[in-house]
């Protein structure tokens, strides 16, 4: 088995990125953790271009995507992502502070996998991290023909 | 005479023709009563004129005792064809001469009665002297039929009748044409209300026909709809004001309640988070008490995360629109009752449920009122060795169901009842009840909007009664309470 394909965190909350990625590094996630600032970034790494311009490793295993960062937010990724063919297997999961059902509707409207609102309590917090980088990374089976396409 | 309910048209033909034909009729008859009574005393006239001119031709004949010459002189009475009988008596009352000659003698009077004029069943009977000078000569009868008198009232009759007919007819065409001056402006007018009426057009107005009172009346009609126009136009603005003014204060709360969520959280999140961290990270480092410090931070925090989400479910439910259904409530009830089942874990409480109503409502946020009230009665009994639980319906109004639960949990004192469905107000402390001090405010708010009440009755340590009053749809057949003892030992 190759190395493990990266996990994707755009988040622009500098706390919430160490937070994030405390939890992931206590449930022993092994993949390694690419953080951008904003949705711009992050477009920019998943085509490999601009600041990521040459990037030759494998496209994330998942993307963790916060709802409200600046310049392109949460949404406006997810938007582009699931219309692209050639990215719409990456399995995406919207953190946000809060559950405002006008959020939640549009972002399973444009095809999100999971939507999770960051909990208060920490440990809550690395438990359902943990359970996002588990279950997408490691159990989640994605289709034969994306799989070929890496 | 005529309904109340007719047309004002008819009315005012119907009352118009009325006092016309009575005016005819009564002309009529009284002119025909004058000439009857005219007419009777000019025969009377004529009989005597008649009698006297006789009477002296016939003084001859009676002096000379030559009853031919007095027949001769009574046939002359042929001239009149109504006159049908004639007789001379003697002065002594015996019969001289007769007219016609052949007459039965049972036709003439038997006797000479005094002299005068008197109406009988045979006509009008004449009894007239006959005078030479004083001497009185003889009696000269006289019987006249009425054919006179009947042919001339045939006549007045005939001409009465069509008099009365011919003005009847004419003041028909007269009022029916002048009737619509009066009322023609009113039918306008009524026409005009009830097409406003009907059509909720206050544009429309009615055309003023008359100066008279009724053109008075439609220029004040159309006064007033131009009242209402101008309010109708000024209360539709200032809706629409009042609209958009609200549409922004509801976004302005919208963004509010997404800022508290987001903005509020993410710093406590941050606290918590942090705090955990250190936890795990110098936990060794720290002492007894830094680490009660920590837990402290931590334990807060949650507490606060549990206002905030109490406080944005709060709003949520004033902003979100209702989706009304039919609710069973005991099927919703049930469910929640299992789903508070765990809270009770260890303890001893006896549930007793009657039949439900099934209301209308938004069974997601009935669902959030029912596992309010019976998640606070199963918190609130926690003290009682045997707690007792009941959920049943209270007689109410039609149209309304009253669904209680009541618990002999440590209840609360009547006094501070108006605090109890207030945003953050609690009435017990926080070490012996926890809690945010929103559930109850979300209950009421939810009961609200449904168009529905809710109230409760308590004592302290002797238990609340919760009462919600909803609006219902179908009542429970028989309100039999089922016991359904649920004992946790």
């Amino acid at each position: 088995m190759s190395e493990p394909k990266c996990i994707l965190l755009a988040e622009d909350n500098p706390l919430d990125i160490e937070m994030t990625v405390n939890a992931l590094e206590t449930n022993h996630v092994a993949n390694q953790i690419v953080v951008v600032r904003n949705g711009a970034l992050a477009l920019d790494y998943l085509y490999a271009r601009g600041e990521y311009a040459g990037r030759t490793s494998a496209k994330p295993a998942l993307i963790l995507l916060d709802i409200k960062m600046p310049l392109v937010d949460g949404l406006d990724v997810l938007k582009i992502v699931k219309n692209d063919e050639t990215l719409q297997s990456i399995p995406i999961v919207m953190l946000t502070s809060s559950r405002e059902e006008a959020d939640l509707v549009r972002s399973y409207k444009l095809g999100i996998n999971a939507y999770v609102v960051k909990p208060v309590n920490f440990q809550g917090f690395v438990d359902a991290v943990k359970q996002l980088g588990v279950f997408w990374t490691v159990h989640n089976e994605l289709p034969e023909s994306f799989r070929k396409a890496e | 005479m005529f309904s109340l309910r007719s047309s004002i048209r008819r009315k005012l033909m119907t009352m118009l023709l009325l006092t016309s034909g009575a005016a005819v009729t009564l002309t009529a008859v009284s002119y025909c009563a004058y000439e009857y009574f005219t007419f009777r005393r000019a025969i009377i006239t004529q009989i005597s004129l008649l009698g006297e001119v006789i009477g002296l031709n016939s003084t001859a004949a009676l002096a000379f005792d030559n009853a031919e010459d007095a027949e001769e002189i009574l046939s002359g009475l042929r001239a009149d064809r109504h006159l049908t009988a004639a007789a001379l008596y003697t002065p002594a009352g015996k019969l001289f001469a007769r007219y016609p000659a052949t007459l039965p003698f049972d036709r003439l009077p038997s006797m000479v009665l005094a002299d005068g004029h008197r109406y009988t069943r045979a006509g009008l009977e004449s009894f007239q002297p006959v005078l030479r000078d004083t001497t009185r000569l003889g009696t000269l009868y006289l019987q006249s039929d009425l054919g006179a008198l009947y042919e001339r009232m045939r006549l007045f009759l005939v001409v009465g009748i069509t008099v009365v007919a011919a003005s009847f007819g004419a003041s028909y065409l007269l009022t029916r044409s002048l009737q619509q001056q009066i009322s023609q402006p009113i039918v306008a007018l009524h026409d005009t209300a009830r097409a406003i009426s009907e059509r909720q057009d206050y544009s429309v107005r009615a055309t003023i026909e008359s100066d008279d009172e009724v053109g008075q009346l439609t220029s004040a009609f159309n006064h007033m709809l131009d009242q209402i126009q101008r309010l109708n136009v000024e209360l539709e603005q200032r809706v629409a004001e009042r609209t958009t003014e609200l549409q922004v204060a509801n976004q302005e709360l919208e963004a509010f309640s997404s800022s508290v969520s987001h903005d509020l959280r993410a710093p406590l999140r941050h606290i918590g988070g942090f705090a955990a961290m250190l936890q795990t990270h110098a936990s060794s480092a720290l002492d007894d008490k830094g680490r009660r410090y920590l837990t402290v931070i931590q334990e807060s925090v949650g507490r606060m995360g549990h206002l905030i989400d109490d406080l944005l479910d709060f709003s949520r439910h004033s902003r979100t629109e209702l989706r009304r259904q039919a609710v069973v409530l005991d099927t919703l009830l049930e469910q929640i009752r299992q789903s508070v089942l765990p809270e009770q874990a260890n303890r001893c409480v006896t549930w007793e449920v009657a039949p439900l109503p099934i209301v209308a409502g938004d069974e997601a946020l009935l669902r959030q009122v029912f596992a309010n009230i019976l998640s606070n009665a199963v918190k609130y009994t926690r003290r009682r060795e045997e707690a007792r639980i009941e959920i049943g319906v209270h007689p109410s109004s039609a149209g309304e169901a009253v669904v209680f639960v009541r618990d002999n949990g440590a209840g609360f004192d009547m006094k501070y009842v108006d605090k109890l469905f207030g945003v953050f107000q609690r009435l017990h402390a926080d070490d012996a009840f926890e809690g945010t001090g929103v559930g109850l405010a979300t209950v009421r708010r939810i009961v609200q909007r449904h168009g529905g009440r809710v109230w409760a009755e308590a004592k302290v340590e002797a238990g609340a009664t919760f009462f919600i009053a909803l609006p219902m749809i179908v009542t429970a057949v028989g309100a039999i309470p089922i016991s359904t003892p649920k004992v946790h030992p």
